[in-house]
């Protein structure tokens, strides 16, 4: 089945290996995965302003070109990208907004709505379904504890949360299907302290903290984001002493069960007897 | 004051030359037109050959609520063109050493970080005469793409109308050149035969040739030239 997919940025760059995981595991799955001839920047941060339409231009254009691709929909893997996307897919939804933006980019074919913005996870639940990810898995993690850090941009508002805001099970019910056991801990919805990692490092280590306290009273040998900020700030703001849990994006766990990345050396001996390296 | 009566001959167009009617030639170019109408252009010109940039300016259509922008010695004036003098388009170029910046990363948004303010509008792209794809050049910066950079600004004049129009003051023409100088620095594949030729070339091979060229008579030297071997096209 072919695919339209929106990289985003930190795909390109710092997060390189989380995206050749998630081609990887996606092609082992049956998708033709189809990167965007065109795409920009998706905005990073959703603008809050009432009266602030310059700032949605940027993700807009973006559903244009899929749009432009043939598309009604299009997969994002940066929790980011999925929420700044689908937040101003919303935005245009309202006529007022979209004629104003179709006015705005008068060198662009109109955006006409309707673009679904999906994020990997749902993908892998809804369509491919727990059935048919379990079948495809050739080195169930058994043995692993993995804790799934949602923080806030999958989850919040609720208008575009993957699952239910408060008790999410999406990533657990992934986590579950490759033959891991799901960490469930109290702070694993919780904010990272996100942007202020550049003007108040402090609040983000005390975030951190009490993020990984969290996992680690729980028993997590690691946990898996979507978001690159949020491993940014996980590993970068960890304060002193706090537990020293691997971070890893949601596709490289995936990777590992289908045979599609090296399980890395320190969760190695978490591995249950009898599972191949 | 009376209303000015224009009488437009059949082989004139009227441009209004900041805000004032001329009455000028159809076919000129921008530039023609302004120098035709008295206006002694010595800045905000160059080469008049469309590959300089130093001319780039603006003007209006009527009826139209577009800005255009172009290459004043490569546009012909339209009847009711509003034009003006544009001077050059400020903007500060940061100091680097080549030999120390790498082709990757962050190197382009460090040393430009407001290329971060991009909101990908695509004014940029809007004002390009060469009619590059300024904001994805802008977005493939942003995410450290070298390559592709130097790649979609190849044909740049650093004219500076999209760093004239940017509303994120993004000085576009300074880090399109910084990364056409990392793409030749590190990118783009060494010419390994250019080298060896220096190197012979410095060992003496053409010494003596050379030598007897400086001293052969005009005529011989002529008749040699004219007989010399060229690459087929």
């Amino acid at each position: 089945m072919s695919l339209l997919y929106f990289p985003g940025c930190a795909l390109k760059d710092q997060a390189r290996d989380y995206e050749r995981a998630v081609l990887s595991v996606l092609a082992r799955l049956g998708y033709e995965v189809r990167e965007l001839p065109r795409w920009n920047c998706c905005g990073t941060v959703y603008s809050l302003a009432q009266d602030d339409l310059m700032r949605h231009v940027g993700p807009v254009r973006n559903l244009i070109r899929v749009q432009e691709a043939g598309g009604d929909r299009v997969l994002t893997v940066c929790a980011m990208c999925y929420h700044t996307l689908r937040r101003s897919a919303r935005f245009a939804e309202n006529p007022e907004n979209l004629r104003r933006l179709n006015a705005f980019m008068d060198e662009e074919e109109d955006y006409r709505g309707g673009v679904r913005v999906v994020h990997l996870a749902q993908l892998l639940l809804e369509e491919v379904g727990e059935e048919r990810l379990a079948q495809a898995v050739v080195r169930p993690l058994e043995g692993l504890r993995l804790g799934a850090y949602y923080g806030c941009t999958l989850l919040r508002p609720k208008e575009l949360a993957v699952d239910h805001p408060e008790r999410p099970e999406i990533l657990e019910r992934l986590i579950a299907a490759v033959g891991a056991e799901p960490a469930l801990f109290p702070e694993r919805v919780e904010c990272c302290g996100a942007y202020l990692t550049v003007t108040r490092p402090d609040i983000v280590r005390a975030r951190a903290g009490a993020v990984l306290v969290s996992a680690a009273r729980a028993g997590a040998h690691a946990l898996l984001t979507s978001c690159p900020l949020c491993k940014f700030n996980l590993e970068e703001r960890r304060p002193l002493g706090a537990p020293r849990i691997p971070i890893f994006y949601l596709g490289e766990a995936l990777a590992w069960a289908l045979g599609a990345a090296e399980i890395p050396k320190e969760l190695r001996p978490f591995l249950a007897a009898g599972v191949m390296p | 004051m009376d209303e000015v009566q224009v009488k437009v001959k059949p082989e004139t167009v009227t441009v209004y030359i900041m805000g004032q009617a001329y009455q000028v030639p159809a076919g000129l170019t921008i530039l023609k037109a302004l120098e035709y109408a008295g206006f002694r252009v010595v800045r905000g010109v160059g080469c008049r050959g469309g590959f300089c940039g130093a001319c780039a300016t603006v003007y209006r259509l009527p009826g139209d609520y577009r800005l255009y922008a172009d290459l004043a010695c490569q546009t012909t004036v339209k009847d009711g063109m509003y034009l003006a003098l544009l001077p050059a388009t400020p903007a500060e170029r940061r100091a680097y050493d080549l030999r120390k910046v790498k082709p990757a990363g962050d190197t382009l948004l460090a040393l430009y970080p407001e290329l971060a303010r991009c909101v990908a509008c695509n004014t940029c792209t809007k004002a390009c005469p060469q009619k590059l794809e300024v904001m994805d050049a802008a977005q493939a910066a942003l995410r450290g793409e070298v390559a592709r950079v130097a790649e979609l600004t190849f044909d740049c004049l650093s004219c500076g109308l999209c760093t004239m129009r940017c509303p994120a003051e993004i000085p576009h023409y300074h880090v399109w050149q910084l990364a056409r100088r990392l793409y030749g620095a590190y990118v783009a594949p060494r010419a390994h035969h250019l080298s060896r030729r220096v190197q012979e070339i410095q060992e003496g091979k053409c010494a003596a040739e050379l030598a007897r060229l400086v001293r052969l008579p005009k005529e011989e030297l002529r008749e040699l030239y004219k007989a010399r071997e060229i690459e087929p096209e």
